[in-house]
């Protein structure tokens, strides 16, 4: 059957998105494909191993890192998630209101500042904090992830939050449910999608973050990604591939859930 | 004024204060662990450096100075600091070529996804959504696993006779450009699929009707109705590509730097503090400006269309 006429076709648009999908994919799938080879470099496959897989479990830097940027990710992704469904409680639903546009600027001002300039004003800050404190653990971490999650976790709470008029919480206080049950009962089991998606975001954004980790960690603090920088600018063997892959296996799982409790609201 | 006035007023008011307090922790944290510290970064740009790194509590301009200009250590005169110059051009003309790229490479590919049938749109979209959550530094590797010297085409090069020894790849601004591409051609293809997701095919077909050629359609309804789109993913690739950190330090090594490695630098062993402040506030006006340029673009869109 001849092709036919279709208004929508652009010629040579087709070849050039497989082709990028294809681009996007390919290195991805060498770095896995050689985290399972036997042999020690990339020039060559020797046969299918979990070997690197083994050594990256019983590495204690790896386990180490690997806890200590899950601990941080939960708490920085809690602590953004609550702040963001205030903050856009306090930001949707209402008539513009004198400081509304201020705060939308702040809040989404960690998105609009090139992060290693963030990073610079962090490591200057706590730097003198931790003279005058002496404290050094891992709340600095905590407090700069939680503030650049605020932004990813507010966007898909005020997201939902303007899809959702007020009338459910009206007729909720017409009959004398107290402003917090309106809120327990009707406004928060609505709001549930929009709050588990920005905390997914919170939480992955969080566990990725390299730059202002770098600068802000104590010494002994390294998280995953800091610790695998460190690792690629020495010197590079398939372990690296391996904790790569695992850290992937990861991204997409809370990526599949993020897609499919967002896209059902539609 | 009545009293119902006054009361709405007053229930105004309240409803306004509570607002404000919900508020409040977001904005406390971003204060204290965001916004706050930059103004610290200002004031040590104007300060001396310390012997250490930190800073000595003497004001100075030598930070600003040392943005462009250098001291000569025999005669103290000044001249241009070509070392500066050259990073700065380089940065601005990398991420320049990288949103230009990314944009040549994302915009048919968002039109692909967007001229999909429903059913399948939500699994190419998909496809785009993985890679842009996925860790910039695990893509970034990926990259120097394909370009190193050990690399999988110098393997492939080798193994084939084709080459005798390896063609370094690695290290060139040439991989940086490949690694930034790489890496930020999600954040084109998300807005640009989000405005051409609303393009309405009945100004395709009407232009289509008045004997235009595809291109034309292209050029004159399809690009200016989704340019909202385009100025969207440019601001967005352009702004993290022009302060990138990881992506030109794992490809471009010690000598190709950017901007960000020089700043990194200067809290380093460079240990010059205020010249390190200096330039991050320099890359923040930049990057201010390109947003201004935005803001202003988005603006008159608006205005045009409502």
């Amino acid at each position: 059957m001849a092709r036919a006429f279709s208004i929508r076709r652009q010629r040579g648009f087709t070849a050039i998105a497989i082709t990028c999908f294809f681009a996007l994919y390919l290195p991805i799938a060498v770095l896995v494909f050689y985290s399972f080879n036997a042999g020690e470099s990339l020039a060559s496959f020797d046969g299918i191993s979990l070997r690197w897989f083994t050594k990256a479990f019983q590495n204690q830097q790896v386990i180490d890192a690997s806890i200590r940027s899950l601990q941080i990710a939960s708490v920085a992704a809690v602590v953004a998630t609550i702040a963001a469904t205030m903050a856009a409680l306090a930001t949707t639903r209402t008539e513009p209101y004198r400081g509304l546009t201020l705060k939308y600027a702040f809040i989404n001002q960690p998105l609009m500042i090139p992060e290693i300039v963030t990073a610079v004003a962090l490591l200057i800050f706590f730097a003198r904090i931790k003279i005058w404190t002496g404290y050094s653990g891992l709340g600095y971490l905590i407090a700069a992830h939680t503030a650049f999650c605020i932004p990813f976790a507010y966007l898909p709470i005020r997201a939902r939050l303007e899809n959702m008029d007020l009338t459910l919480e009206k007729a909720a206080a017409d009959l004398y449910a107290t402003p917090w049950n309106a809120f327990r009962y009707v406004t928060l089991p609505l709001l549930w999608p929009g709050i588990l998606a920005g905390f997914m975001l919170a939480f992955v954004i969080s566990l990725d973050d390299v730059v202002i980790t770098e600068f802000v960690k104590s010494a002994g603090q390294d998280t995953l990604p800091t610790y695998m920088l460190g690792q690629i600018r020495r010197s590079i063997t398939p372990e690296m591939n391996a904790i790569s892959t695992l850290f992937l296996l990861l991204s997409i799982c809370v990526v599949t859930v993020f897609f499919i409790v967002n896209r059902k609201r539609v | 004024m009545t009293d119902a006035a006054g009361t709405i007023e007053a229930e105004q008011n309240r409803n306004i204060r509570k607002r404000w307090l919900l508020s409040l922790p977001a904005l406390l944290i971003i204060l204290v662990a965001a916004t706050g510290p930059l103004l610290i970064v200002l004031l040590y740009s104007f300060l001396a450096p310390g012997p250490y790194g930190d800073v000595q509590w003497l004001p100075s301009f030598d930070g600003w100075v040392g943005v462009f200009m250098e001291k000569d250590i025999f005669d103290g005169t000044f001249s241009l600091a070509s070392a500066h110059v050259s990073i700065f051009m380089r940065s601005v003309m990398l991420s320049l070529v990288t949103t230009i790229l990314t944009l040549l490479v994302g915009f048919p590919t968002a039109y692909f996804i967007a001229t999909r049938p429903e059913k399948t749109r939500e699994l190419w979209l998909f496809m785009i959504t993985i890679p842009f959550w996925t860790n910039l530094l695990i893509r970034t590797f990926a990259i120097l696993e394909v370009i190193r010297n050990e690399g999988l085409i110098n393997g492939l090069l080798l193994k084939s006779g084709l080459i005798a020894k390896p063609i370094q790849m690695l290290f060139t601004d040439g991989a940086i450009l490949t690694g930034m591409v790489y890496v930020y051609l999600p954040l084109m293809v998300l807005p640009l699929y989000a405005s051409m997701e609303k393009l309405d095919f009945r100004l395709v077909e009407a232009g289509y009707d008045l004997y235009a050629t595809p291109f034309r359609v292209l050029r004159k309804i399809i690009i200016p109705l989704v340019k909202p789109g385009i100025i969207a993913g440019s601001i967005l690739v352009f702004i993290p590509a022009l302060g990138a950190y990881v992506t030109p330090s794992i490809l471009g090594g010690g000598k190709n730097m950017m901007l960000g490695n020089l700043i990194e630098l200067q809290f380093g062993q460079g240990r010059n503090w205020p010249l390190g402040s200096a330039l991050s506030i320099t890359l923040m006006l930049i990057v201010m400006v390109a947003l201004l340029v935005y803001v202003r673009n988005a603006g008159s869109q608006g205005s045009r269309h409502g």
